[in-house]
């Protein structure tokens, strides 16, 4: 009789129960045992930090005997869980992004009239779904731990009840996404097919000598990576993206832009790096005409928003064509830069969008690129760092998203891929024209009449604080994070 | 020993799947749209089982069984979600669900 | 020889009931048709020896998810909509599909029946245990851990169902 659930097992999915214990704790602390309602507004939230703590020690424990027993990875439940670099890093991507969005949610969502302790236990919970995108490595829970994911997601989007906004926007997010789960999963049901096995291992090595242009393969291949690219939202599957971030609350948009992003990248590199490698011919010329598209339409789209949330949407469809392009050179520099352009990102798009938050005060919405003018003279500390941001996020030395930037680029000269190197630097100065616009707003236009004081409060300062740090920290001395994303190579 | 093979019912799959994506690309009623992925996701259920039998053993099976787990939560969720709309709307046309275009 | 009589009697009920869940003015005779289709499914897993999924969908599936839309139909007011024009104009995406699928069976019949490489039948018998038993065998040991990860996901079902439909919470 064989152990169904060892020490191993135990040691791997420790992580995932904590984020699960506590967030269910936390739908329970909230209807069940703090009764006061004034006391559970404060109560609840602080619960997150536990959580967090004690997943993060887990991480830390794996991270230690990684490192301790020289291993590569640590596999579990017959190979269905692998905690690996890869694994790590993006676990530790997930959990600062979840600890971010969680201390800056409570005062924006009680302006929003809309503070729940459901809302903590699902930020928990995603992460938990999360967790199971950058570990797993069989069909069955990488399906399962997207669709976790996802639902979290799409009642979070649409947790502004009253609101139109956020209700349609929950819909058409639930919508595509249910349409492209039922496309990836068709194409599960083919790699099934071709290896009889639901596990990544078996299915590699049942791929191996198949011809890249078999027919099955080309049809697996096409379903899953249509279902991967909606989910990182790709264009031509990035309508949903627009919609989803501006309707959704704004702590929503960060982790929604930030977390889930990140996390869908990682459950893309271990399908494309794993069963489709054999199929690279392929996908190769396909990925590279959806990354031109995708940079395209983000940047133009870009140009003409006058919402400060649906523009960095499209900002962040055209980062996402970015971090394909190190999927395309292939080569180890490209996957370290697809790690350090995750890492970089999550934190200048957080920091971007945490000072929108800090825009919506009671009656303000605060999203227009409008509402940001004058913020440079009455709030210098916010507008210094929301350059730092936006700087950031156009790739401009030193800050980190030029480093991000700069590996992508380097690993497309290094695998010969000049017009595509080409075409990216050219839509870095498209990129420059619309953070500016922002900037612009910031230094040079006239403050409005509001004077109203932004919504900060001490999460909300030590988080925005702590981005702006990270992202000139990355940008000016790189080497520890480089060392970290190389730890996180797939091959 | 069998008279029906694999590949018609994986055939008879890719039809039922493409009748799906057809339904969700042209229905305007957001109702009709969601059936639609409840057809695309009974293809995806058939092809498994179609391959389990094929190999005589149950993980396909299995398969199905989560993404019918699956298709409970999200028509739970989504149902929940369209009601909302349609408290703050009345109406459920795709087209006309458009407070976020300009 | 049954066998394939009773294939193509259930194809046709899924098939049949799919194109007219998706041309169906009217919502509940679309969820009507729907349940056709569903049951034509359900028929062909009991064809493969799939008696456990018949059960569960005929239980879950035709019982459960439909019931739940034809509740969501009679509450929002369709009858508005079942007037309304029915589709978009994307011809060129149905185009595709359609090529696509054509291109398939057409492959298919020229190919024969080696025109798909699967994986290969194993000679071994099947296994002496009755479905539903293998089933529970293989569910509570390899897949454990996505069985727990569903009640998760369940969880969250429930408690976003609650939180979108309920007035005040």
């Amino acid at each position: 009789m064989n152990l169904f659930y060892t020490a191993t097992d135990h040691f791997v999915l420790s992580p995932a129960i904590q984020l699960a214990f506590w967030g269910c704790a936390i739908l329970l602390l909230d209807t069940w045992l703090i009764p006061d309602p004034r006391k559970r507004r404060w109560l609840v939230p602080i619960f997150v930090l536990p959580a967090i703590v004690l997943t993060a020690i887990a991480l830390g424990k794996q991270h230690a005997y990684l490192v301790s027993e020289g291993a590569r990875e640590i596999s579990a439940f017959n190979g269905a869980l692998t905690v690996d670099g890869f694994a790590l890093f993006f676990n530790w991507v997930f959990l600062i992004s979840t600890l971010i969005v969680s201390i800056v949610s409570y005062r924006y969502l009680e302006i929003e009239g809309e503070h729940h302790g459901e809302y903590y236990g699902l930020i928990l919970l995603a992460n938990c779904g999360m967790f199971f995108l950058a570990t797993g490595t069989d069909l069955v829970t990488l399906f399962v731990g997207l669709e976790l994911m996802a639902l979290c997601f799409y009642v979070m989007v649409g947790f502004l009840r009253g609101e139109r906004r956020s209700n349609e926007a929950a819909l058409k997010y639930l919508i595509l996404g249910a349409f492209s789960s039922a496309l990836l999963v068709y194409g599960f049901s083919l790699f099934y097919g071709m290896a009889g096995a639901t596990k990544l291992s078996v299915i590699v090595k049942a791929m191996q000598g198949r011809d890249p242009w078999d027919p099955v393969l080309f049809l697996a291949m096409a379903t899953t990576s249509v279902g991967l690219l909606f989910k990182i939202s790709a264009a031509p599957f990035h309508m949903w993206a627009p919609d989803a971030y501006e309707g959704a609350p704004t702590t929503t948009t960060a982790y929604l832009s930030v977390a889930s992003k990140a996390a869908s990248i990682a459950f893309l590199l271990r399908i494309f790096l794993g069963p489709l490698d054999v199929a690279r011919p392929a996908w190769e010329p396909l990925l590279a005409g959806v990354a031109i598209l995708t940079m395209t339409v983000g940047n133009f789209a870009a140009i003409t928003q006058t919402n400060v949330k649906r523009l960095l949407a499209y900002s962040s469809i055209s980062h996402a064509g970015y971090m394909l392009l190190g999927l395309i050179a292939g080569n180890d520099t490209g996957l370290k830069g697809i790690a350090v352009y995750v890492l970089v990102y999550t934190f200048m798009n957080l920091g971007a969008f945490l000072v929108v938050i800090a825009l919506r005060r009671q009656n303000i919405i605060g999203e227009d690129v409008a509402d940001l003018a004058g913020l440079a003279k009455r709030h210098p500390g916010y507008a210094l760092l929301m350059l730092v941001f936006l700087l950031s996020l156009a790739g401009i030395p030193p800050t980190a998203g030029f480093l991000g930037k700069y590996y992508i680029f380097l690993s497309l000269v290094e695998t010969g891929h000049y017009v595509l190197a080409v075409i990216g630097t050219l839509y870095v100065a498209v990129a420059i024209y619309y953070y500016f616009r922002i900037v612009r707003s910031m230094y040079l236009d006239e403050a409005a009449a509001d004077t109203a004081p932004l919504a900060s409060t001490v999460g909300l300062r030590f988080a925005v604080g702590v981005s702006g740090l990270l992202t000139l920290c990355i940008g000016i001395y790189p080497e520890p994070f480089l060392r970290l994303a190389h730890t996180s190579l797939l091959k | 020993m069998q008279g029906v093979p694999l590949s018609w019912y994986l055939i008879l799959s890719a039809i039922l799947f493409a009748l799906g994506v057809a339904g969700f690309l042209f229905r305007r009623s957001i109702i009709t749209v969601f059936m639609s992925i409840e057809l695309m996701l009974n293809a995806v259920n058939l092809s498994f089982v179609a391959f389990s039998y094929q190999f005589k053993q149950v993980d396909g099976h299995l398969f199905t069984f989560f993404v019918m787990v699956v298709a409970a939560a999200e028509a739970a969720v989504g149902l929940a979600i369209i009601l909302t709309v349609f408290r703050n709307r009345a109406t459920l046309n795709i087209d006309e669900i458009n407070s976020l275009k300009y | 020889m049954l066998d394939t009589a009773f294939f193509y009697a259930f194809a046709l009920l899924v098939l049949g009931g799919a194109l007219l869940t998706i041309t169906q003015r009217n919502a509940v005779h679309s969820a009507i048709w729907l349940i056709v289709s569903l049951i034509g499914v359900a028929g062909l897993f009991l064809l493969q020896k799939a008696e456990f999924l018949f059960a569960v969908q005929i239980i879950l599936y035709v019982g459960g998810i439909m019931v739940l839309f034809l509740f969501v139909i009679m509450l929002v007011n369709l009858d508005e909509a079942a007037r309304e024009r029915q589709f978009r104009g994307r011809w060129w995406v149905a185009l595709g599909c359609l090529a696509l699928v054509a291109a398939e069976t057409a492959y298919f019949v020229i190919k024969g029946r080696d025109a798909f490489r699967f994986a290969p039948r194993p000679e071994t018998p099947a296994s002496p245990l009755g479905n539903t038993e293998q089933l529970a065998d293989v569910l509570f040991s390899t897949y454990l851990l996505p069985f727990e990860l569903a009640s998760v996901l369940l969880l969250v079902a429930i408690v976003g169902s609650v939180v979108m439909a309920k007035k005040r919470i």
